[in-house]
């Protein structure tokens, strides 16, 4: 059997920077893994882009456990997906699944996983109205930066 | 149907490596539609299972439920199957369980026709150790799918109570699977 899970690319930061981008990702896989080890200035929700769409193409529901209590609670019409709840520069850790990306006839549907040490755990269910390949994610903080040190990988998974 | 980054200090694409997460077998259901996926003959030769998915049925509704069997020649149809779940709606959280199942029962995890057209439910399916005769076997998935105003996160765990290895995997929902629909089946090695 073929390898199929493969890194594509790694991003490390060096320094502060308001996103950081996959761009020119090949259509030769079937499924996209994003992990990402992480923190940022300011506390708010991770947020993502495909191939610079922001028109509002994009909604998401999510399920929020913060150590006392769950909730849910959604986003339609969105000109971004989301990813995460952070708190401000605690360490993070968020896993992004995007399913069939490249196919150009169903939309795009994703799911996220993140763990904050200070808010708690969430899912992001997320959609992306477009049959559109997926080439480019764009990935940023909605108000200040990710810290310097946070780390973004890109895996493809290829199926049979 | 059976069977360039930018403006960082330090970024790369990489070469691809060997590595312990194979492709076993994928199913797509054509234009027909199907009544079921189901893997068969699945080697013993990983430690554990993952199966990808992402679905939608003709049910006349928005959502659907993902039900699985598994076992060994054969998918068990007896009641061997229980599961746990944690959900959320968008606006309310739940729970609950079931047991004596002939089915995983894991809900809400596909599209249906009236969902929005082109949106598939998704998920992952872990089935962990699944080759191992000392011990019952339990599977979890985290799916679901969200349609611009509605939509669903279903986590599930789900106990087979055999010790009998896996070779068998089928996928059942309360109707025909739609074209497109796909699973995709992968073996992971321990070391």
């Amino acid at each position: 059997m073929p390898a199929t899970y493969e890194p594509i690319a790694t991003t490390t930061l060096g320094s502060a920077a308001s996103s950081i981008t996959f761009s020119s990702i090949s259509g030769s896989y079937t499924d996209l893994v994003i992990i990402m080890s992480y923190s940022r200035s300011v506390s708010g929700n991770g947020l993502l882009r495909f191939n610079s769409d922001t028109g509002s193409n994009y909604s998401n529901t999510y399920l929020l456990g913060d150590g006392s209590s769950a909730s849910s609670s959604r986003g339609s019409n969105q000109t971004n997906g989301i990813i995460s709840y952070d708190s401000a520069s605690l360490q993070e850790t968020c896993i992004i699944n995007i399913f069939n990306y490249s196919n150009t006839t169903t939309y795009k549907s994703f799911y996220t996983r993140g763990n904050d040490t200070g808010l708690g755990v969430i899912s992001y269910m997320n959609l992306w109205r477009s049959t559109s390949a997926i080439t480019d994610i764009e990935l940023r903080p909605n108000s200040g930066n990710w810290n310097s040190g946070s780390m973004f990988t890109l895996f493809g998974i290829k199926a049979a | 149907v059976t069977s360039p980054l930018l403006g960082i200090l330090a970024s790369s694409y990489l070469a691809a490596p060997a590595t312990s997460y194979e492709s076993i077998a994928t199913v797509t259901v054509g234009s027909g539609g199907a009544s079921n996926v189901e893997f068969t003959s699945i080697p013993a030769t990983y430690k554990h299972l993952e199966i990808r998915f992402i679905g939608r049925t003709t049910r006349s509704d928005t959502i659907d439920d993902l039900f699985v069997q598994v076992g060994n020649g054969s998918v068990d149809t007896g009641s061997n199957y229980a599961s746990h779940r944690l959900y959320a709606t968008g606006s309310s959280v739940g729970a609950g369980s079931s047991t004596n199942q002939t089915q995983w029962n894991w809900y809400n995890e596909l599209t249906a026709a009236t969902a929005s057209a082109s949106v598939f439910g998704i998920g992952v399916i872990s089935i962990l150790d699944y080759a191992d005769t000392n011990k019952y076997k339990t599977g979890r998935i985290l799916g679901g799918n969200d349609n611009n105003g509605s939509g669903y996160i279903e986590y599930h765990s789900g106990l087979w109570r055999s010790t009998s290895a896996i070779t068998n995997i089928k996928f059942t929902a309360n109707n025909n699977f739609v074209q497109y629909t796909h699973f995709a089946l992968y073996g992971i090695k321990g070391a």
